[in-house]
């Protein structure tokens, strides 16, 4: 299934104009209504966290406490800070909410997450090589992706991935396995370049796990333990978000060869194919970020989230228009779409007849040449 | 002088002090103690001057004066210099420069801007028309050179036409009510006597302070002033010893060119202190006729516009700023834009001319553009 060697280069460029005018349509209506949205969360997740960090000092309201701070940390990494660190709402001019200052309660840094996020992730999208969020150096996710035999431990790995997400995210831009496999880059590199992250790492590890307990005085320990379930609870839920949003079956891979002499029309045909949408209702929209429009938000990451419902149907027109697939289902489907995937490549993958030219880099794709 | 008057604070003072402890900073990180301070309390901060809106008058058909009560934060101003104003208009804060006119001895605490409204007056429109009392506004800390000296001076010259009327208006009610004893000459300018700001109030001055002179000149005819028409040499011929002041000048572009001119002939440059109300430049559509300067004021590097992306111009000016994507996607290379109109690549909307965050790989100068880069 070769879906760009069925669109005209005309067919690209027309994407191209439909999607760019749906964008600049969003963009000149952004205003009072979407200060407000950004702004309602901002009043919620604050609310949250004061509410969760107080009830977990009060034993009978601790499992609330719990609860309320996760949902905090969900709300300040999804719908808050991984939005407004894309730019989304950088037209406000509130230095509160904009990306070139905001810092979101992870341990990651926002600096590090706006290079492996807004600018390989998105910009390179699925692109073995170069999207490092294939995988993130620790699994196997495509079957281009050469098998090794570390791979065999693929479940439990992406297990421990989702429990520890802050982490492995915080260290992402480090490429561990670049110095503990391949050798390919030396202990002192890692330590140096790992500084800046532990310097983040450490306050958010004294906050939660050190002064607060502190604060609660004898109840120290029931205070550690609920600050390690509220991070526990938002790095496995945000880890699934994100798996569903590129993993589950259907959502391609790229090689190398794509992106040379992409045209914008072919980068947003990428970005349809590389990503994938879960359905559900207001509610899971907001705790996901709006991430379950993670097509739409692949289109235009700096559109404010809250936009994507109203233009997915669009999106979807578009796609059945040019017989592009729309990728989307129920979370529980995707989930277990993006299990059966993960299963699958723990293996090797036996070799293919050789029907499909996207996946061999000596006949590279021609459709993309031509458009070029 | 960052009295202020009985009011009560919701900050007691040792809450004050826990709250800008270090443990609250630990605590707050990384939103930080005031982005939860203002979830309670909106004009509380630890350290960033905002305001509410106190009162709001319409002294002419155009203009409006503004009656701000700064938190605590508020450090005062000398007479003569401005603040950043701060508001937000559907959804988009935008910042503008004015100049408090109250007297730096006031004693009520209040902050009084007057600003007019004009055709292209975004903001001042907004002022007038969209603003509340109750609404809170962001100020940033009084700034510029313009500003009466420490050491008064025996002679005072003010110069001003329309709202430039603002900071000599503070350095007049400053001196009167320190019962400043040498002659000062208040020499304003407006179109029609109804335009006049603060006119029934510069008569009283006029009428009770006899070192006060004052002067009224107004370029419609017979409105009543002392002088009439726009400034010019024959006017000054009402203050014969001016060669003696210090003078301060404030007013519409030509106005302070006609005035500097003169000065400068008279070879009295050093004596004329002269505050510029910055006037956004016209928009040139065409940006194939690429004019104006790029200037990089972090590495103080001016390059002529070449008409390509900012970030195209800054990399050939021989800067390294931040990038990513470079197609506006990322947002990595996003820098603080001081001042100018920029075009969007992929919109060709084109950008207020104020101060703002823009995305340089996909913003080409419109004119001259400022960059804090």
């Amino acid at each position: 299934m070769n879906t760009f060697s069925s669109l005209t280069p005309a067919q690209f460029a027309a994407i191209g104009t439909e999607l760019d005018a749906i964008r600049n349509r969003v963009r000149a209506d952004l205003g009072q209504r979407d200060a407000d949205y950004i702004r309602t969360l901002v009043k919620r997740q604050r609310r949250f966290e004061v509410a969760g960090r107080v009830m977990m000092m009060i034993p009978p309201a601790w499992p609330l406490g719990v609860a309320s701070l996760g949902v905090s940390k969900i709300l300040d990494n999804m719908e808050i800070g991984h939005n407004v660190m894309h730019g989304q709402y950088d037209w406000m001019n509130d230095p509160a909410l904009n990306s070139k200052h905001f810092e979101w309660d992870s341990a990651d840094t926002s600096k590090n997450w706006k290079i492996t996020h807004n600018h390989e992730h998105h910009t390179y999208t699925n692109v073995l090589g170069k999207d490092h969020d294939v995988g993130y150096g620790l699994l196997r996710m495509s079957e281009d992706q050469k098998w090794e035999p570390r791979f065999l431990a693929n479940l439990p790995l992406t297990v421990i991935l989702h429990t520890f997400f802050q982490h492995f995210v915080a260290v992402q831009n480090l490429h561990l396995e670049e110095a503990l496999v391949y050798k390919t880059k030396t202990a002192a590199q890692v330590k140096e370049e790992f500084k800046p992250m532990w310097a983040k790492m450490k306050k958010q590890l004294k906050k939660d796990y050190v002064f607060f307990p502190l604060l609660a005085g004898p109840l120290a320990p029931l205070v550690l333990v609920g600050n390690i379930g509220a991070n526990l609870m938002r790095n496995v839920w945000a880890c699934a978000v994100i798996f569903n949003g590129h993993f589950p079956e259907d959502v391609e891979q790229f090689p190398e060869s794509v992106i040379e002499n992409e045209t914008r029309g072919q980068w947003y045909v990428r970005q349809l194919l590389g990503s994938a949408n879960f359905e559900g209702g207001k509610l899971m929209h907001i705790m996901s970020g709006n991430l379950s429009f993670q097509i739409e938000h692949h289109l235009f990451p700096d559109l404010p989230a809250h936009r994507y419902a109203d233009i997915a149907p669009e999106v979807r027109a578009i796609c059945e228009k040019y017989g592009l697939p729309y990728n989307t289902g129920s979370f529980l489907r995707q989930t277990l779409s993006t299990w059966k995937r993960i299963a699958r490549l723990s293996l090797p993958t036996p070799k293919r007849p050789k029907a499909s030219p996207r996946n061999s880099s000596d006949e590279a794709p021609a459709p993309l040449a031509m458009a070029a | 002088m960052s009295a202020t008057a009985p009011r009560s604070h919701f900050l007691a003072n040792g809450l004050r002090r826990a709250l800008g402890s270090r443990l609250a900073a630990t605590l707050a990180y990384p939103h930080g103690v005031d982005r939860y301070l203002e979830q309670f309390a909106p004009t509380e901060s630890l350290t960033e001057v905002r305001a509410d809106v106190v009162a709001i008058d319409h002294p002419t058909a155009d203009s409006v004066t503004l009656r701000l009560r700064p938190n605590r934060n508020w450090k005062g101003f000398r007479a003569g210099q401005y603040v950043r104003l701060t508001v937000e208009i559907d959804g988009r804060r935008r910042s503008r420069c004015y100049s408090p006119a109250q007297s730096v001895h006031a004693t009520d605490g209040l902050i009084e801007l007057t600003a007019k409204t004009h055709a292209a007056g975004f903001v001042s429109k907004h002022l007038k028309q969209g603003l509340t009392v109750g609404t809170v506004v962001g100020l940033s800390q009084a700034e510029g050179s313009f500003a009466l000296p420490d050491q008064r001076p025996a002679r005072v010259l003010l110069i001003s036409g329309g709202s430039g009327i603002t900071p000599v208006m503070s350095m007049l009610r400053t001196l009167t009510d320190e019962g400043h004893a040498g002659p000062i000459t208040f020499l304003h300018y407006a179109n029609t006597a109804q335009d006049q700001l603060y006119g029934a109030e510069l008569a009283a001055i006029a009428a009770r302070f006899p070192n006060v002179l004052l002067l009224r000149g107004y370029a419609a005819p017979n409105q009543g002033g002392e002088l009439e028409g726009l400034f010019c040499r024959a006017h000054l011929n009402a203050v014969p010893d001016f060669a003696d002041a210090e003078a301060f000048l404030c007013g519409p572009p030509g106005m302070m060119k006609a005035v500097q001119k003169l000065w400068a002939d008279e070879g009295l440059a050093e004596r004329l202190h002269v505050e510029h109300f910055a006037a956004a430049p016209a928009v040139v559509a065409d940006s194939v006729n690429a004019d104006g300067d790029v200037r990089f004021i972090r590495s103080e590097r001016l390059a002529k516009n070449s008409g390509a992306t900012l970030l195209d111009q800054a990399e050939a000016a021989g800067l390294k700023p931040e990038s990513g994507c470079r197609m506006g996607i990322c947002h990595a290379c996003t820098c603080r834009k001081a001042s100018g109109r920029v075009r969007d690549t992929r919109t060709g909307e084109i950008s207020d001319a104020g101060e703002a965050d823009i995305q340089i790989c996909v913003s080409v100068p419109v004119g001259t553009v400022t960059l804090d880069l």
